[in-house]
């Protein structure tokens, strides 16, 4: 008798989890449009993932009832499994786009995209370098263009002639922004130099600042970055000198901190949204640049002096208009080889060959 | 060069407190794998309360009491319930990071209040911070800092000129006689695994509330191990744990001095040196047989009373 009564039971069982299997089919047929976000970090971690975040909000905004967003954070970009299963588990909440917003998440996407199970799902990918024809595209910016403004604030106050850069890796993403700075420097100030520290770590928050600490016991008056934490500014502000943020504007040394070139996400997010909604998404690789918004330099504070913020701004409009890049005229690397011939402005796939640092900097 | 060595101080101190502590533990017999959860525990719950306190004072206090929370955890565990001390102490590890991101997530980029965070500012101490060469180095440093010698000569009289001291020695030496000799090893585990964890708290604490004064996730980042290797780096010393913090500290920050003097050396090379020193000082004390370098002798053993 129990035997039986355990059975109906297991079979009831069975039935009301496929009924709310059937529950859960029914709102993917909404109209609503789920987007479902990938962050290595945590949602207010004041730099990369906040950025994202903000993004995401502004996305939901913009198309308020229409798109609805998810995310998972901190998920471990270096585990494959772990970017797999949080890409799965957003789809399992019913998302219908999944963005992956750091490099390592390339991969996972990549699987699914081309797995043939998921092909009524859009994935896209920041930062990296695969895609396909139908439903995965990467997405990245021309944070070099921000990057060689910030250059020329710093050129224009430096006083020891010798700015700071707090880097995380020496490769091709980090090289690109220090030259592009190095360069905007030079273009205001050719005395003046870059000292460089790669720190080989994208999150080390006492490493960041020790570093910071060395470039300012070396004779740096200024530091710029391209590392995840606010310590190069705190560096900076106890020595008092001057810093020069990355990806958010965020102000912890309020004495010190100049601008920093960051990024508008929901620029991207919410192209490409309406164009699903509309039915025209098709795959490119995207690389936003500082005309269409994408990426930009905060706004400068009242340290920066009015002279120097018209002149960036000038350079901002010529960029904008087209009449300027970063990456044009002749250059050359720090080891005397040559990077750019004159008269050249250097493509997009040209840029991301750089592989090492230019003159000027070391 | 005197500003290179004030740094090296600076670095070293998180990992002298972690390392003094982790000693007062393996001297009481046990080996506790958590140092790393530990100092994540102190580095937090001391900057939450600096946060709701903005007093310096009850931030240490709340960072020593979280260390040894972690620590008495890892106590119960082990001494009481005689746990594996090697599988507790990593268990401590994942937990206490886990703790830290959990109990940190609400606060991340917060920054240690005015009043807090000026307590910490660097102050020469009266005459000694004008000594050539050890003044500058050594007594121009913040309090934290000027704690951390007070904490190595204390627990170096405490272990070598104290009859408590000389029991702990012999709890670690070998339980079993030291309950002969009518210790009560209990109370010794105790008591000394709980004051190491506070120690360790407070190594994170150094990080979080001085070093790196807004709250990040993972402030740690690994400075736990170091600090066991260093334990054993030093024979157990903890006047040698002095000097062995200045290295290891030195070490971490040589390869970013080297890159800003124009001076070429891979990061990761630096890296190694303080693993790669402690693997050799294990097999040259190894070799040596020194009664003083050696581990107490009932390191990772858990004790129980009728198997004497």
């Amino acid at each position: 008798m129990k035997k039986v009564l355990a059975l109906v039971l297991a079979i009831m069982m069975v039935l009301s989890f496929s009924a709310c299997g059937s529950g859960e089919t029914d709102t993917d047929e909404d109209a609503v449009l789920k987007v479902g976000f990938i962050y290595i970090g945590v949602i207010n971690d004041g730099g990369f993932t906040q950025t994202h975040h903000e993004g995401t909000m502004k996305l939901e905004e913009h198309f308020k009832g229409k798109v609805e967003t998810a995310y998972i954070e901190g998920v471990d970009d270096g585990d494959k499994q772990a970017s797999l299963t949080a890409a799965l588990n957003l789809i399992d909440q019913g998302c219908n786009v999944i963005v992956g917003t750091s490099f390592g998440f390339m991969d996972a996407l990549d699987e699914l995209a081309n797995s043939g199970d998921y092909d009524d799902v859009y994935f896209f990918h920041f930062s990296g370098s695969k895609s396909n024809d139908t439903n995965f595209e990467n997405y990245f910016g021309a944070i070099e263009e921000p990057r060689y403004l910030s250059g020329m604030v710093a050129g224009m106050m430096t006083e020891t002639n010798l700015i700071g850069y707090v880097a995380a890796y020496p490769y091709t993403e980090v090289h690109i922004g220090i030259d592009a700075f190095t360069l905007g420097v030079q273009s205001v100030n050719p005395d003046a130099q870059v000292k460089v520290i790669f720190i080989n770590s994208w999150y080390d928050p006492e490493k960041e600042r020790a570093a910071g600490d060395e470039l300012m016991a070396a004779g740096c008056d200024i530091l710029a970055q391209h590392c995840d934490t606010t310590g190069p500014q705190l560096a900076a502000a106890e020595a008092g000198g001057y810093s020069i943020g990355y990806n958010y504007p965020n102000n912890v040394a309020p004495e010190a901190y100049l601008t920093a070139p960051i990024w508008h996400h929901d620029m991207y997010l919410i192209d490409r949204i309406q164009k699903i909604l509309d039915g025209t998404f098709v795959p490119e690789n995207y690389y936003g640049n500082m005309a269409e918004g994408y990426v930009d330099l905060a706004e400068m504070t009242d340290l920066v002096p009015a002279d120097v913020q018209a002149a960036v701004f000038a350079k901002k409009q010529e960029i904008v208009d087209g009449d300027f890049a970063p990456f044009s005229g002749y250059i050359e690397y720090n080891d005397g080889t040559v990077m750019n011939k004159e008269g050249h402005s250097m493509s997009v796939a040209e840029i991301w060959e750089i592989t090492g640092l230019v003159k000027g900097a070391k | 060069m005197e500003g290179f060595l004030a740094t090296c101080i600076v670095a070293a101190t998180p990992l002298l407190f972690a390392t003094v502590g982790e000693l007062l533990t393996e001297k009481a017999g046990h080996l506790n794998l958590g140092v790393e959860g530990m100092m994540l525990m102190g580095a937090v719950i001391g900057f939450l309360a600096a946060l709701k306190t903005d007093s310096a004072l009850i931030a240490l206090l709340a960072a020593c009491f979280a260390g040894a929370g972690g620590a008495l955890i890892f106590a119960i565990l082990t001494v009481t319930l005689r746990a594996n001390q090697v599988v507790t102490g990593l268990t401590l590890t994942i937990f206490g990071s886990g703790f830290a991101g959990f109990v940190g997530q609400p606060i991340l980029g917060s920054m240690v209040p005015a009043k807090t965070s000026a307590f910490f500012v660097k102050r020469a101490v009266p005459l000694l911070g004008s000594i050539p060469f050890l003044g500058p180095v050594m007594f121009r440093q913040d309090i934290f800092v000027y704690l951390s010698y007070g904490v190595v000569i204390i627990v170096a009289f405490y272990l070598y000129r104290t009859k408590p001291g000389l029991n702990l020695r012999a709890v670690g030496e070998s339980a079993p006689s030291a309950d002969a000799s009518g210790i009560n090893v209990t109370l010794y585990k105790y008591v000394h695994i709980l004051t190491g964890g506070a120690l360790c708290g407070l190594g994170g604490a150094y990080l979080s509330l001085v070093r790196v004064p807004i709250w990040q996730a993972d402030v740690v980042n690994g400075r736990g191990w170091i600090a066991v290797a260093l334990v054993i780096f030093v024979s157990w010393n903890p006047l040698k744990a002095f000097l062995g913090a200045m290295l290891f500290g030195g070490l971490s920050i040589v390869g970013l001095r080297m890159q800003a003097m124009g001076v070429s050396v891979s990061q990761y090379l630096v890296d190694m040196i303080p693993y790669v020193s402690t693997i050799v000082i294990v097999i040259l004390s190894s070799y040596k047989k020194g009664k003083e370098k050696q581990p107490p002798r009932d390191l990772g053993n858990p004790y129980f009373r009728e198997e004497r």
